[in-house]
């Protein structure tokens, strides 16, 4: 490599990077880019969230598509499972994102949460109500359930706490 | 048997698990009744296939013959699969299915939680991300089968039935052999008789709210975990394995 580069730039670029399947966020914003080391490669870490999550290899590509743009040809990836990726870990910036995409952020917590189930109010994320009600625990996507807001009327998608 | 070879052998029946009972599931995409089960039924599919990924991905670092997840899935004959006889029980009706699950996953859980504070660091931090999937797998399946057998006077003979029929598959689940035994002792692994006691507790606190009667253990069937398999595995994988053997080295 002979341009220096540092970190703090790769990882910028890198945070441009989006999830395919919730295009509003990106993979900073998800948690799932854990760090980059730059050495005889680049090295970048990632996090699947979901075992069988297809897209994580698009991600994968998507990635070092985007160091390609930047004349960054020698990448590698490097999956890192631990810790294990929770929903704790989506920035604020991410809830919010997802919320105005018309998705229920999940809530925070997780460890906790997913032991005492059922409990849970979620808000809907058009009207705000939390007059809502599960529709099905599962949904278009391994990470989500899906919902209904009982005051708008609005179906809408909840982000699963994990 | 040494330290390193229970370490893959281990490594791939935990594969062969994910695989084989990840397969079943996938025989159902399409052909569940409602929608919502639908979805649950493909989600929980990929999870166990994602889980199959990264441990025959590592088992094939482990073994360091070149060989990677396909080979380990796709390029295996019969017997050198090593699940166990419980997971390639055709799925029969939904209450078969869900009984299945109900009865494997409340061992799946305990065998995940147990290898998180295994000393192999791999398996830990697979198992550290797979829990939290069966986890939610577990809580859904057991409240299926607390509905079915609470139900109609035909759904909980049904249910009674299916968990009746597969019993006999679960008594391999805690039957430790050579590999369990290594790999307990050398890198810190689940103590089966110790699971054994927590899942007779969960399951018995499942099918009594079920209003399901724990049948009694009689014979029990084995032979998965050393590659004997019962008649309805070869059908399975032969449906598998069919596009690699057909079009060796594939690709999407």
């Amino acid at each position: 490599m002979t341009i220096a580069l540092s970190r703090e730039q790769v990882l910028e670029w890198l945070a441009a990077v989006v999830d395919p399947e919730i295009p509003v966020l990106t993979i900073a914003d998800l948690g799932i880019l854990r760090d980059v080391t730059i050495g005889d490669h680049v090295t970048v870490q990632l996090t699947p969230t979901y075992s069988g999550c297809p897209a994580t290899e698009v991600i994968e590509k998507s990635v070092i598509d985007a160091l390609s743009e930047k004349g960054i040809e020698n990448v590698r990836i490097e999956r890192v499972l631990s810790p294990a990726w929770t929903t704790d870990w989506i920035s604020d910036e991410g809830r919010e994102k997802l919320r105005e995409y018309g998705i229920a952020p999940p809530e925070t917590g997780a460890s906790k949460r997913e032991l005492v189930h059922g409990a849970r109010t979620i808000a809907c994320p058009r009207c705000a109500s939390v007059n809502t009600a599960v529709v099905s625990e599962f949904g278009s996507t391994a990470c989500k359930a899906s919902y209904k807001c009982n005051d708008c009327l609005e179906p809408f998608e909840y982000f699963k706490c994990i | 048997m040494n330290k390193d070879k229970a370490l893959l052998a281990y490594t791939l029946r935990l594969g062969d698990n994910a695989l084989v009972l990840g397969q079943r599931m996938v025989e159902l995409v399409a052909a569940y009744p409602e929608l919502e089960e639908e979805l649950a039924n493909a989600n929980f599919a990929l999870d166990y296939l994602g889980q199959a990924r990264m441990f025959y991905t590592y088992a094939g670092e482990l073994e360091g013959k070149g060989r990677g997840e396909d080979d380990f899935a796709f390029l295996r004959d019969e017997n050198e699969y090593r699940n166990f006889l419980l997971l390639e029980q055709p799925n029969g009706h939904f209450g078969d299915s869900i009984a299945k699950l109900v009865l494997y996953e409340s061992f799946y859980l305990l065998q995940l939680e147990a290898l998180v504070n295994c000393a192999d660091t791999r398996i830990a931090e697979i198992a550290a991300r797979a829990q939290k999937e069966i986890r939610y797998h577990l809580r859904h399946n057991s409240q299926w089968l607390i509905r079915l057998g609470d139900g109609t006077d035909e759904s909980h003979s049904k249910a009674q039935g299916s968990v009746d029929d597969l019993w006999r598959y679960t008594g391999e689940l805690f039957a430790p052999d050579e590999v369990d035994n290594v790999f307990e002792a050398e890198f810190d692994g689940p103590d089966l008789f110790k699971i054994q006691d927590e899942w007779r507790s969960n399951v018995a606190a499942v099918l009594e709210e079920a209003t399901l009667t724990k049948p009694e253990d009689g014979f029990m069937a084995s032979g998965g975990k050393e590659g004997r398999h019962t008649e309805y595995f070869g059908y399975m994988i032969a449906e598998m394995q069919y596009l690699q053997r057909a079009y060796p080295g594939a690709e999407w």
